[in-house]
């Protein structure tokens, strides 16, 4: 079963010469011709291109250059990523057809270092959503319960991951996308600090939010991927000049000292499932054990961050999504006149989530309502930053769970925006911030669903984010 | 608050999205709660708090302006993704209507 193995195993085999990359991603494949018809984790599956790729790791490997942990191992990548001539839909039906001229500068580097694209993931479409039920190719479900979502936006590359149909998978993270699906799916997932990674390439939702970052079965394997991916781009002006650490070095030099906040606000949420709670009280108890000092701190404007993320993101999602209108690429349907052909491709191409959500941004954005909404929100959005601020000066991180209850029934929040709003209740605030946020595999429910816990940190602090991740993994 | 169909028409021509009576109803209570949600952030005192535009902490961040390098691949890669065209050229409805 080489495709349950992890980076660190899977890449350690292919030195040792255990097994080829093209054993290792026929198994994947396997794995996903048996599963995927059932979970909908991917859109597309590119077999031949998957194998060609293999090949030349192998070759690559065989040579015994350049090889990299990456070199030779499968993985998914979410489907708002755009990988050139392969189809990237971002789940909506607006780009049903639409095959890229260029390339996301992350998966250019994960090409150069050998890692092997087995296909494109399911999502919400264009990332709009917190449970994959807003993709035009329908739900992704969750490997462990069918009747269960996935969790979302990066719902297909959660399952992916989760149930072994590759190794790791790319995807991205506006306020919980990688986080959340990564917690309902049992496995890491690292929202990286906003600039950390390239987003060039990547279809973007709301740009002063916007991350991409990995998914994978453990947090050591999330540092080799960083390692990779990290680093400036001319490409994207929003990427800092930051050297990237070798993420993978300190992993094991243990949380002796190290201050931990745990912010009252997340713990007296309503409607927070008792398990979520008992399992990271029970964490954190771990975690202390092994040296860490925990500190309660308090982050007073937590309970605004729903409505400040509802105001700017859909704000600057609204102008995001006004390029896909049919014209120069993507699907165009008729009308009488030139505002008919947008407006009826764009009726037709859009899932009810993403109309709603560019329907509130333009609201919020026009005439006579800008300073009461969308300024307002950017002035209250500084205030949750000050917060953050203000306890970093006192902690190194914050722990939290990721999402207040495990993965819900497929059609449960449906009909209740608001309530599946606050599916994000604890993902969006780092988000509004700019934060990096680590999502770990924090146990289960009586249902034996997973349930996530959330390690924040400062700026550029992935290195201290893993190091506590791995800490609990390993305990 | 509570917005009305009017508002809902307007917001629908300006994101150029075309409803249904039914979807404008539909998005008209949609509207209205996620709106009436958001109220909450009125009770937060912002009077001497700047706006957060961006998170990045970097400024001014510019290029040379050149010309990049292109290739006739390229050309044609963009050109197969027209959903209509003439020849090498993008083919659009009329942009002005005669009178």
């Amino acid at each position: 079963m080489l495709n349950t193995l992890t980076i660190k195993q899977a890449a350690e085999g292919l030195r040792a010469k255990k097994f080829t990359a093209v054993e290792l991603t026929k198994a994947c494949l396997v794995r996903i011709e048996e599963r995927n018809e059932e979970l909908n984790a991917f859109i597309s599956v590119n077999a031949e291109y998957a194998l060609e790729a293999a090949r030349r790791a192998d070759e690559r490997l065989a040579a015994g250059d350049n090889i990299t942990m990456l070199t030779g191992i499968p993985y998914s990548v979410k489907d708002a990523i755009c990988t050139k001539d392969l189809r990237s839909t971002g789940a909506g039906q607006i780009l049903d057809n639409y095959i890229p001229s260029f390339q996301a500068t992350v998966i250019d580097k994960l090409e150069q270092a050998g890692a092997v694209m087995l296909g494109k993931t399911n999502c919400d479409a264009f990332g709009h959503g917190a449970s994959n039920e807003n993709s035009m190719y329908g739900p992704v479900k969750h490997h462990l319960d069918q009747t269960k979502v996935s969790g979302g936006s990066s719902g297909g590359s959660a399952v992916s991951v989760a149930d072994d149909m590759c190794i790791f998978s790319i995807a991205e993270d506006t306020g919980g996308s990688i986080r959340q699906p990564a917690a309902f799916c049992g496995i890491a997932g690292l929202r990286a600090s906003y600039g950390r990674n390239s987003r060039y390439g990547i279809m973007p939702m709301a740009s002063s939010f916007d991350t991409v970052g990995p998914m994978a079965k453990t947090t050591e394997d999330l540092a080799y991927i960083m390692e990779v991916m990290a680093g400036h781009d001319e490409k994207d002006a929003t990427t800092v000049e930051e050297a990237v650490p070798t993420y993978s070095k300190e992993l094991s030099s243990g949380i002796q000292g190290l201050k931990i906040g745990i912010p009252k606000e997340y713990f007296e949420i309503e409607g927070m499932q008792k398990e979520v709670r008992e399992k990271i009280e029970e964490q954190l108890e771990t975690l202390k054990k092994l040296g860490a000092e925990l500190v309660p701190v308090s982050l007073p404007y937590t309970k605004y961050a729903i409505s400040v993320y509802y105001i700017l993101v859909p704000s600057e999602d609204s102008s995001n999504m006004a390029r896909l209108d049919g014209i120069r690429y993507g699907v165009r349907s008729e009308g009488d006149s030139l505002i008919d052909v947008y407006a009826n491709s764009r009726a037709h191409g859009f899932p009810e989530e993403v109309k709603r959500r560019i329907m509130v941004g333009t609201y919020a954005l026009s005439a006579g309502y800008y300073d009461s909404y969308y300024r307002k929100a950017q002035k209250v959005r500084t205030k949750i930053i000050q917060d953050f601020d203000r306890v970093f000066d006192e902690v190194d991180v914050l722990v939290t769970p990721t999402s207040p209850f495990t993965a819900f029934g497929i059609g449960e929040k449906k009909d209740d925006t608001i309530s599946m709003y606050l599916a994000d209740v604890f993902a969006a605030p780092p988000a509004i911030a700019g934060l990096p946020a680590l999502s770990v595999d924090a146990g289960a429910d009586a249902s034996g669903l997973p349930i996530g816990l959330q390690i924040i940190g400062p700026r550029l602090s992935e290195e201290v984010l893993f190091r506590v991740g791995h800490t609990l993994e390993k305990a | 608050m509570s917005l009305t169909i009017a508002d809902i028409e307007h917001v629908a021509m300006l994101a150029r999205i075309s409803l249904s009576q039914e979807e404008k109803e539909y998005y008209m209570q949609e509207l209205t709660a996620v709106f009436g949600y958001i109220e909450q952030l009125k009770e937060v005192d912002t009077d001497d708090v700047d706006e957060t535009v961006q998170v990045t902490g970097l400024e001014d961040v510019v290029r040379d302006d050149e010309v990049a390098p292109y290739n006739e691949d390229m050309v044609a890669d963009i050109q197969s993704q027209f959903p209509d065209k003439m020849g090498h050229l993008l083919k659009v409805s009329a942009v002005f209507n005669r009178k």
